[in-house]
């Protein structure tokens, strides 16, 4: 099944077309914009494996890989039913990838990944990385990660996105050739932007709040289930202890014996039942988890804003700077309190050949400025814009999936009501038989 | 009769300490069967003609109301005991509690219809003591301990009070289900003497020298060992020690759960107001999630009701049987030490020479003494059994109906959500295929 190892670029479509028209199709498919990639394939992360390698420095690690499928969405309807084609991606690539992603689309709310240690644990569950359930939760969110971004309409056209899912060897070549890294804004710039801007767009401020509070209290909940769990758990595993006792005392009884045995058996059913309850649970937190992720992404593009709009106001006072010291120099008056009419006060003004030629540099700064506000000036238009398309596309989607999450929280706590009131009605027709 | 409340007669210590000149010679005829004349004047008679134990009890007209039955039908119930509205009294020396002791009966032997007494809980344990002495192979419902040690829990705690109460409360109603018990007259008296009555009543009975006779002589006979003691009363005895075990285990597991329940409860309880939280920085997520809040806020109520249930209901049944084990294990060293003095008897006749006339008397009376014990206590035995088993069978099925109850009410609270989203998609026009 595992395509590994093939030099080919696993093709999608039909496969009976030569490959010079496999080309042609994909560029097609990536050529289209707005389409979306799900529509032509299906994908999934199908699988995990433990592998083991040298590292950078030359180290034995052991790391998991995640098998990618990907098969045309007709393929079923052909009658045929293809293998899909397949390539193993570490979770780094995946990483990347979405680093990627980020730079290039700033002004995108970008899905997130699932995260990459376990946290917001109860007792039960392992904070080990390689521990089978933790590796299969994190299968289902790569998955989930892919699928996110195939079926938005802007992410899923990329052709990094598109080579990520079908080329095995030398993606990350690719990746790095784009340059994306160069334009990744520093930490120290973004920061400095938050602090001294002066007129972001209130929306964006707002959203920014929105995000986060919603980490804010997503943690929280998080937190408060993590440790619901664990009590809960206990409460069940103590009534195995019923049964354990009921049988031990069902020995030395003659008309209760039958009674207390089978009632005790119940009891070990009930204390079993918190290992499901508590798996769906694990489900809930992982829909939420996606959703505290997803508060990161969001801020991250109000931050982008704010450094748009920050670079906007840093133009814009550079120009009216030069313009003043234009005036300035025009006039011979001096408005301003500068080194330059400082010096010139104590050691004399400048000839007028100099002052020419500083009114003439002046100007084609000015010029320049001008261009430079104009540029970011439609930098920042056409940020707000597409970025508000996409926030308005989050926000239904969010609103949309924590309903559905909620939903199936309450579907999960029936659930366990139910299985709770057929164990005890079991039990209490065993008791009554004592 | 006496209905008045009585709050200003001291009473006396534990131990009544007048020895009246008529018992003075009854110390040194310990061993005579007169003095179980002395305690319970109804049915000694029938008890020291040392015939077979049915047999004498149809002899005495009282006792032929209270036929030895295997099964108490609440039909032939005639006497209604009920403890009820502790009340604190304060006096030069001491406070203490009194609980009013209402009786409504038909039996004959009483004056009247109804009674009502109050009393506190050394009286209750006069009674208790008086019971035990006179059929000292009789099983004897417990009584609530004096003081629990673990915790701090004070003695005028409300909590402790109620329980305790309840715990007298069943301790008179089984007195009064015994056949035996029921028509001693040291058990009217209690029910329907007066304060001053009772006290005085009270130092009639054997003195504290009788009673250390008494306990010196089980101390010489525990010394000396049971040689032949009868298989049944081993089994008896093998039972108590595993039913002790097992009922204790029982008792410990349920505290545990409850203690469990306790610590999830403190987490559950952050869950509604996390929700609540949350709702605030929403919009359209505001309705659903407030509506969570309110459910999780509902099911942590309904688990509270639970636990208190718990620790209302069953704990003190399973505590009572743990004591009723030591009860257990208490009347058969009582048996074993009579079987004791018989075997001594039984040893010094075949050594001693002289006086053989007398100590054959003796011996046939220590006989007589076992006989009559063993068949008490057998006979007690199944009827203890019997209750026991009514008794646990009763506590579980209602343990077990409460869960289910507890588990229907959170299952409603859940679906009325599940309700409330429903109509909500229909009303916005979305669909769910939920």
């Amino acid at each position: 099944m595992a395509d590994s190892g093939s030099e080919d670029i696993a093709v999608i479509g039909n496969t009976d077309l030569t490959p010079s028209e496999s080309e042609n199709n994909l560029k097609n498919t990536m050529v289209e914009k707005g389409t979306n990639l799900l529509k032509m394939m299906e994908i999934s992360v199908a699988e995990a494996e433990k592998r083991t390698g040298k590292n950078a420095v030359n180290m034995q690690e052991t790391y998991t890989v995640y098998l990618i499928e990907t098969r045309p969405v007709d393929a079923a309807s052909e009658g045929t039913n293809p293998v899909p084609d397949s390539l193993w991606r570490r979770y780094s690539e995946f990483e990347l990838l979405r680093n990627y992603l980020l730079v290039t689309y700033p002004f995108l709310v970008v899905p997130p990944l699932p995260e990459k240690r376990a946290e917001f644990v109860w007792h039960k569950l392992s904070a080990d990385n390689m521990d089978p359930d933790f590796v299969e939760r994190r299968r289902v969110g790569l998955e989930n990660f892919l699928l996110r971004v195939a079926s938005h309409p802007d992410l899923s056209s990329d052709n990094i996105f598109y080579s990520f899912l079908t080329e095995e060897n030398g993606w990350k070549e690719t990746v790095f050739e784009t340059g994306f890294q160069a334009k990744a804004d520093s930490r120290l710039k973004a920061l400095n932007a938050t602090f001294r801007v002066k007129n972001p767009d209130k929306r964006f401020a707002e959203m920014k709040h929105y995000g986060d509070e919603l980490q804010s209290v997503i943690s929280q909940l998080l937190r408060v289930r993590a440790r619901a769990a664990d009590r809960l758990y206990g409460v069940y595993k103590v009534h195995g202890n019923y049964g354990r006792v009921f049988s031990e005392w069902s020995a030395i009884e003659k008309e209760m014996g039958d009674g207390l045995q089978s009632a005790g058996h119940h009891m070990d059913a009930y204390a079993a039942s918190v290992d499901d309850i508590l798996e769906e649970e694990e489900h809930y937190a992982d829909q939420l988890k996606e959703y505290l992720f997803y508060a990161d992404a969001l801020r991250a593009v109000c931050r982008k804003h704010e450094l748009t709009q920050y670079e906007l106001e840093m133009a814009t006072m550079d120009l009216t700077s030069k313009k003043q010291q234009r005036e300035e120099l025009a006039t011979g008056m001096i408005r301003t309190f500068s080194l330059k009419g400082m010096t010139s006060k104590l050691f004399g003004q400048e000839t007028p050949e100099q002052r020419e030629a500083k009114l003439k540099m002046l100007e084609t700064q000015i010029e320049e400025g001008k261009e430079m506000v104009k540029e970011r000036n439609a930098e920042c238009e056409e940020f707000v814009k597409s970025a508000w398309v996409d926030i308005e596309r989050f926000k239904e989607q969010k609103d949309h999936d924590l309903r559905e999450a909620l939903i199936s929280y309450a579907i999960m706590q029936i659930s366990m009501c139910k299985k709770g009131i057929q164990v005890w009605n079991n039990a209490k027709e065993c008791f009554s038989k004592m | 009769m006496s209905r008045s409340v009585v709050d200003n007669t001291v009473s006396s210590g534990n131990s009544s300490v007048a020895i009246p000149t008529d018992i003075s010679g009854q110390i040194l005829d310990l061993d005579e069967d007169d003095d179980l004349e002395v305690f319970s004047k109804d049915t000694s008679t029938t008890l020291t003609d040392g015939s077979s134990f049915n047999a004498s009890m149809q002899t005495s007209p009282a006792s032929m109301i209270n036929q030895y039955k295997l099964e108490e039908d609440a039909d032939t119930k005639d006497i209604f005991v009920t403890v009820d509205n502790p009340e604190s009294h304060v006096t030069a020396i001491e406070t203490y509690i009194t609980y009013r002791v209402e009786t409504k009966t038909t039996r004959s032997e009483f004056d009247s219809c109804e009674f009502e007494v109050r009393r506190r809980y050394q009286d209750f344990l006069w009674l208790k003591g008086r019971l035990e002495e006179a059929h000292p192979t009789l099983i004897v419902h417990p009584l609530p301990e004096k003081f629990v040690m673990k915790g701090m829990v004070e003695r005028f705690n409300e909590d402790f009070i109620e329980t305790r109460r309840r715990a007298l409360h069943k301790f008179l109603n089984k007195i009064a289900e015994h056949p035996i018990f029921s028509s001693s007259e040291d058990f009217k008296i209690f029910l329907t003497a007066g304060t001053g009555e009772l006290t005085s009543h009270k130092k009639q009975g054997p003195g504290f020298l009788s009673r250390m006779g008494e306990t010196v002589k089980a101390v010489a006979a525990a010394v000396r060992g049971v040689r032949n003691r009868p298989q049944e009363f081993t089994d008896m005895q093998e039972y108590a020690e595993a039913f002790s075990q097992k009922i204790s285990s029982l008792d410990k597991i349920t505290q545990r759960i409850i203690r469990e329940q306790k610590e999830y409860l403190e987490e559950l309880k952050e869950c509604g107001p996390t929700y609540t939280l949350w709702s605030q920085s929403e919009e359209e997520l505001a309705e659903p999630l407030k509506n969570v809040a309110g459910c999780e806020d509902r099911c942590y109520k309904e688990t509270e009701e639970q636990v208190k249930h718990l620790n209302d209901h069953l704990i003190p049944v399973l505590h009572e049987y743990v004591l009723c084990a030591d009860t257990l294990k208490a009347v058969l060293r009582r048996r074993d030490n009579i079987q004791v003095v018989f075997e001594g008897k039984a040893e010094a006749l075949a050594t001693k020479a002289a006086d053989r006339d007398a100590m054959r008397d003796e011996l046939d009376k220590a006989e007589n003494r076992l006989e009559w014990a063993n068949n008490a206590l057998k006979s007690d035995w199944i009827r203890w059994q019997k209750v026991m088993r009514s008794d646990l069978r009763s506590a579980f099925i209602d343990t077990a109906e409460r869960n289910v109850s507890y588990y229907e009410k959170c299952l409603a609270v859940w679906e009325s959500f599940m309700q409330s989203q429903r109509t909500d998609a229909e009303g916005n026009g979305k669909v769910d295929s939920s």
